[in-house]
């Protein structure tokens, strides 16, 4: 399952994708610990699988929330993308 | 347990015995209770003979007598699963969400995206204009299937949307037209979202905006194929926990 957390609003589609499929393989979770606002956490979905997702509260915010990881210029590499061995997580902007 | 509508579904031996339901007001907890308390004493039965209850929808994790929860998503795909199961994508727009997902042919989620941000991309902005033109809400979809006239609505933004159609108001636009460019906005916000996840035949459109002539009839022009509306559409939701409920009663 590919789950979008995140919104669409007068300034464009802000989404973080995590591909729930390739998130179950996970064991480590680095993603929870890597995210310098800690939005991400680990559930139990509607299928008893363990998958990270965003919290509650950083959903209707993502855009603001990533801001300081994603400078205009001179982009590094995102940490939640990076911590993601299996390539679960994807961002739309 | 829906913004504005709490609902409550039993479900017996694969049938729906009964369906009730209670505005949610400033006390949804009690809005709850009651409804359940309705359908109990609609079907006859006593609570001691619900071998399960599961709530699904903004206030599930609240919801009196529930035992569990399941997120909208899954609720609205095993629900529709249940009633058509050759739809593909399954579009839910509530209150003050909408919610575009796509299912398998065994009615699990595949993909989803949930617009909880946008209000106007969710049924409370056709209320709020519908009281500022002065048109019951149930009159206010067929007021706009009589118009032939698109207007765009610029804003992106519930507030300033209405605010748009002051100024069509006072420029004397006709309550049709403006009824119509407010589901067309509301429909191309659901429509954006609707491609993040793909569109895949069959369409169906649930919740309580699914009441809504006109808005169904600006998300098929938006989509560009024909959506369907299941009877009842606003209880798939409740359809899908029940559905998930028994078989975890099992």
């Amino acid at each position: 399952m590919k789950a979008n957390y995140g919104y669409m609003d007068g300034s464009g589609e802000f989404f973080i994708t995590i591909d729930t499929d390739s998130c179950i393989a996970c064991g480590h979770h680095g993603c929870v610990s890597a995210c310098p606002v800690g939005m991400f956490e680990i559930i139990v979905d509607d299928y008893d699988d363990e998958v990270a997702a965003i919290k509650g509260d950083h959903r209707k915010k993502v855009k603001y929330d990533c801001g300081p990881c994603k400078p205009v210029s001179d982009r590094p590499p995102l940490p939640c993308v990076t911590a993601c061995t299996p390539g679960a997580i994807s961002h739309s902007w | 347990m829906g913004a504005k509508f709490i609902k409550v579904l039993l479900f017996k031996d694969g049938r729906v015995v009964v369906r009730t339901r209670e505005e949610a007001g400033f006390e949804p907890l009690a809005a709850a209770e009651k409804a359940y308390a309705a359908a109990l004493a609609q079907a006859g039965v006593a609570e001691s003979d619900v071998q399960n209850v599961f709530a699904t929808g903004a206030g599930r994790k609240n919801a009196p007598r529930a035992k569990d929860s399941i997120t909208e998503v899954s609720a609205a795909a095993r629900g529709i699963n249940h009633l058509m199961p050759n739809v593909r994508t399954v579009i839910d727009v509530g209150a003050e969400e909408g919610r575009a997902v796509k299912c398998s042919a065994t009615g699990k989620v595949d993909d989803f995206a949930i617009n909880e941000k946008c209000a106007a991309g969710a049924g409370s902005f056709t209320e709020a204009v519908a009281r500022a033109l002065e048109v019951p809400l149930e009159e206010f979809g067929r007021l706009s299937l009589q118009s032939s006239k698109a207007i765009p609505m610029n804003a992106q933004c519930a507030v300033f949307a209405e605010s748009e159609v002051v100024s069509l108001v006072h420029a004397k636009t006709p309550k049709s037209d403006i009824a119509r460019a407010v589901h067309d906005a509301i429909a191309s916000r659901i429509v954006s979202m609707v491609r993040r996840v793909g569109i895949n035949n069959d369409v169906a459109l649930i919740g309580g905006v699914s009441n809504n002539p006109g808005f169904v009839d600006a998300l098929s022009r938006g989509l560009e194929t024909n959506v369907t509306v299941p009877e009842h559409a606003e209880f798939i939701g409740a359809l899908g926990a029940a559905l998930i409920a028994g078989e975890r009663s099992n």
